[in-house]
């Protein structure tokens, strides 16, 4: 009997959603506080270090679930072209929640900053001072939060296309939940989740 | 798998398709807008950079946008324990904490001369032994202009040069400042200043507002300023530009040079968001210690070139206060930190510095 998954294990799920907010969270709160000359710059500021260090512990510990838990695969009959752009960006997506947060404590760390997550709470510096470095850093940092930004609406207009469009199970296997999809039964034992049937 | 295509082309999908555009035109619009790309006119740290750009004759390559021309100095603040009682950060202990600074003037144009304006500012920034630092910005007025960074804007726009003239339009200042009645106790005071010929004989004004936080958790509102041991105050020299870090120079030559920094409590109903207001002189004043400065250096090679001197860094024991103005001086200096970087880092899209003033500006 196989055991292929139809959707990814419970860890993978409530670390994706949890992710998904905090990031989406972190994106905004980024672009924004760079721009803003309020009072919000200070605040922003605030959650954006400690959120940062939280986001990149997560992304630790979900890519560990990720090699361990195998991910559902993709329907068969999504085009090569799909399936490759979906690898790519699942890839790219976890690239940049890992590399973000190292490169703006690394950038704080070249600008002479003291990584400050609270009023007395400081990270260590992970580069010596160096403006130049700095310089370099905090472009990149600037230039992956639109990419990051660019493949999460790539990510979420893809998966409301599985979702509504193609309704092929790939959205459902990360909501979780009961399998609606209108197809017949699968005799091969695919509908069994975690040990557990489906139906 | 299953082929989906028996029940995935029911004969909504055109609505279906509206909704994941829509999804995708929101969640990017709404980014764009945090980000301030739809309103071009709320002000961002990006456009107070650039019209302090423009004031200080355009780009600079490497330099601050603003407090552009500057000297490196180095030496130690001596904690004398005073001020203890009100703030935790050690810096008020008894004892050294070692300190870069830098002494500058206020524009955007590193080869102004000394004479063309009253103020000098001191920035500095205390190393702690816990790896926390304190960094202010200090001015040489016990006010400022304006309360907020709007007006803080609006008085660089009625300020641009006229291209005709080379000078700011008389009638567009005298506009903004009759709109922007707060201006009146830095108008009286700018009437009377005059380019000092030294950076040492100056007292530097914190002007924000800022909290000692206490070992119990105490918030006291303070502002502070550093008051010098030198008054030998003469006239500036004429036929010299420069002649500020001769001064200096000399002076650091003949041995350290010392201010006290005297922290002012205020008493409640203080204003602590309004640095156009000086507190009353009959409130409490600490002396907390001695700032020593014994070296300078060229602010092109010196220690204090890659420090953004941003305000709101601050260690335990030290916070912000409401003073809107602190955010928006924090945001701006990231962004001209920013762009003076990459401009040393010769990062695609910036002017590489040279070093070198340019004949004109000479």
């Amino acid at each position: 009997m196989s055991t292929v998954r139809t959707t990814f294990s419970l860890p993978a799920r409530v670390l994706h959603w949890t992710m998904a907010a905090l990031i989406l969270a972190m994106l905004f709160i980024g672009v924004g506080m760079v721009a803003t000359v309020s009072e919000k710059h200070q605040w922003l500021l605030a959650i954006h270090k400690p959120l940062g260090l939280a986001i990149l512990l997560l992304a630790i510990v979900r890519l560990v679930v990720r090699l361990r838990n195998p991910p559902p695969p993709l329907p068969e009959d999504l085009p090569a072209l799909q399936k490759l752009a979906a690898h790519l960006s699942h890839w790219l997506l976890y690239a940049l929640m890992i590399a973000m947060p190292l490169i703006g404590w690394a950038m704080l760390s070249a600008g002479g900053y003291p990584v400050m997550l609270s009023a007395s709470l400081r990270l260590p510096a992970i580069l010596p001072e160096n403006a130049l470095v700095f310089a370099w850093l905090r472009t990149a940092h600037g230039v992956f939060a639109y990419l990051l930004f660019l493949t999460f609406l790539a990510h979420m207009g893809a998966a409301l296309y599985h979702g509504l469009i193609r309704r092929d199970g790939v959205l459902r296997s990360m909501v979780g939940g009961q399998a609606r999809n209108p197809s017949p039964p699968m005799p091969d034992g695919a509908g069994v989740v975690n040990g557990r049937p489906t139906d | 798998m299953h082929d989906p295509q028996p029940l995935s082309r029911p004969p909504r999908n055109g609505l279906r398709w509206a909704l994941i555009a829509g999804a995708v035109v929101v969640a990017g619009g709404a980014f764009a807008y945090v980000g301030g790309w739809l309103t071009s006119h709320r002000l961002t740290a990006q456009r107070l950079v650039d019209e302090l750009q423009r004031n200080g004759g355009g780009v600079h390559p490497g330099y601050r946008r603003n407090h552009a021309k500057g000297v490196c100095v180095a030496g130690y603040f001596e904690g004398n324990g005073n001020a203890s009682a009100y703030s935790t950060a050690s810096v008020f202990a008894v004892g050294r904490t070692p300190v870069v600074g830098r002494f500058a003037i206020p524009g955007g144009n590193p080869y102004a001369p000394d004479g063309s304006v009253p103020i000098r500012s001191l920035a500095l920034r205390f190393n702690l032994p816990n790896g926390q630092q304190w960094r202010t910005g200090m001015n040489s007025m016990p006010v400022f202009p304006v309360a907020t960074p709007q007006a803080f804007y609006a008085q660089q726009v009625a300020s641009r040069k006229d291209p005709a003239t080379g000078k700011p339009d008389p009638a567009k200042l005298a506009a903004f400042f009759a709109a922007h009645p707060e201006t009146a106790a830095f108008r009286a005071w700018a009437k009377t200043a005059r380019p000092s010929a030294s950076f040492i004989t100056e007292s530097y004004y914190g002007l924000d507002a800022f909290y000692f936080i206490d070992a119990q958790g105490g918030r006291h509102a303070v502002r502070w300023r550093m008051a010098p041991e030198a008054t030998d105050t003469n006239p500036a020299p004429a036929g010299d530009d420069n002649y500020l870090v001769s001064d200096l120079k000399q002076r650091l030559a003949r041995g350290p040079q010392r201010w006290h920094l005297l922290v002012t409590l205020a008493a409640p109903g203080d204003p602590t968001d309004d640095a156009t207001k000086v507190w009353p002189a009959d409130r409490t004043t600490i002396d907390a210690g001695t700032l020593v400065l014994t070296g300078e250096q060229p602010q092109d090679n010196g220690p204090c070139r890659d420090i953004n001197y941003d305000p709101t860094v601050l260690p335990a024991g030290i916070a912000i206060s409401d003073d809107p103005l602190l955010p928006a001086r924090s945001a701006a200096y990231a962004d001209s930190y920013l762009r003076r970087t990459r401009e040393e880092a010769h990062v695609p899209g910036t002017t590489a510095p040279t070093h070198a003033p340019p004949e004109a500006a000479r």
